[in-house]
């Protein structure tokens, strides 16, 4: 029951990871890519870690996908990919470069020792929060330097120098 | 129960799509939703490590990388903007003045 739950949800995610890469239109890639998000939140359910599949939902296939779909809207004319391609003989390359890489990362990744599993995780707020105020107190103060600094850049950026 | 091995094979073949989608496309908008594709792969990969070793250590992990993808995102779009309004156009062809 698990699995079949499981292969459904890899299935809508490759099939949307694939929709991204494959289709022309960059609104299109950009709703791939929200399937893709809220199945990835699903498997982080399936995994135990309620928190994150929240926090994906809410800050990845919603505030991070709203500023995608809204520079689409903002920038492109309708059609896309300007022209025909000069370079299509090179980018074809990425294909077997893809593959390549896919059966290397599958031979390290997925091939890696299986460690003794330790305690069953709870992946609710309580225990992401404790460990996220001790171990990881100081990267997680840090990280709010980071939004600040990332805001003022975007703010300068932005500003219509003219 | 389903072993984290499937998890870590869905990652990765996520995360070559993602490389194949940066590498393949010429939009920088679809190449930054690419980038974010490869980003959720490692999440992915974290959260099942995290599982398999049954330490909460890697959805904290996961939980910066989100932060730092918020961040990056805010900021690469705002670029993106700004070079489309200089130039009118939006292929990552057109973009060689630093290249050597």
């Amino acid at each position: 029951m698990a699995l079949v739950a499981f292969a459904l949800i890899a299935l809508i995610a490759l099939g949307s990871a694939l929709g991204l890469v494959l289709k022309r239109n960059p609104i299109h890639g950009a709703l791939f890519l929200v399937v893709n998000l809220g199945s990835i939140a699903a498997l982080y359910l399936t995994l135990g870690a309620e928190f994150l599949a929240a926090a994906q939902v809410i800050v990845y296939a919603g505030a991070i996908m709203v500023l995608f779909v809204f520079a689409i809207m903002v920038l492109i004319p309708g059609k896309e990919e300007t022209g025909p391609d000069p370079r299509r003989p090179w980018r074809l390359l990425a294909l077997p470069a893809g593959a390549i890489l896919l059966m290397l990362l599958a031979v390290y990744v997925v091939g890696a020792p299986a460690a003794p599993s330790g305690r069953a995780t709870s992946g609710g707020v309580e225990a992401i929060a404790r460990l996220l105020f001790t171990d990881y107190l100081f990267p997680f103060e840090l990280t709010s330097v980071l939004l600040l600094a990332a805001m003022v850049g975007v703010l300068l950026l932005a500003r219509r120098r003219a | 129960m389903v072993p984290e091995s499937y998890y870590l094979a869905l990652s990765v073949a996520l995360f070559s799509t993602g490389v194949v989608g940066v590498i393949v496309r010429r939009n920088p908008l679809v190449i930054f939703m690419s980038i974010e594709l490869m980003l959720n792969a490692a999440n992915l990969a974290f959260v099942a490590f995290g599982h398999r070793l049954g330490s909460n250590d890697g959805q904290a992990l996961v939980f910066f990388v989100m932060a730092v993808a918020a961040a990056e995102v805010a900021v690469g779009l705002a670029i993106i903007v700004a070079i489309f309004r200089l130039r009118r156009r939006l292929s990552v062809d057109d973009l060689s003045l630093m290249r050597w």
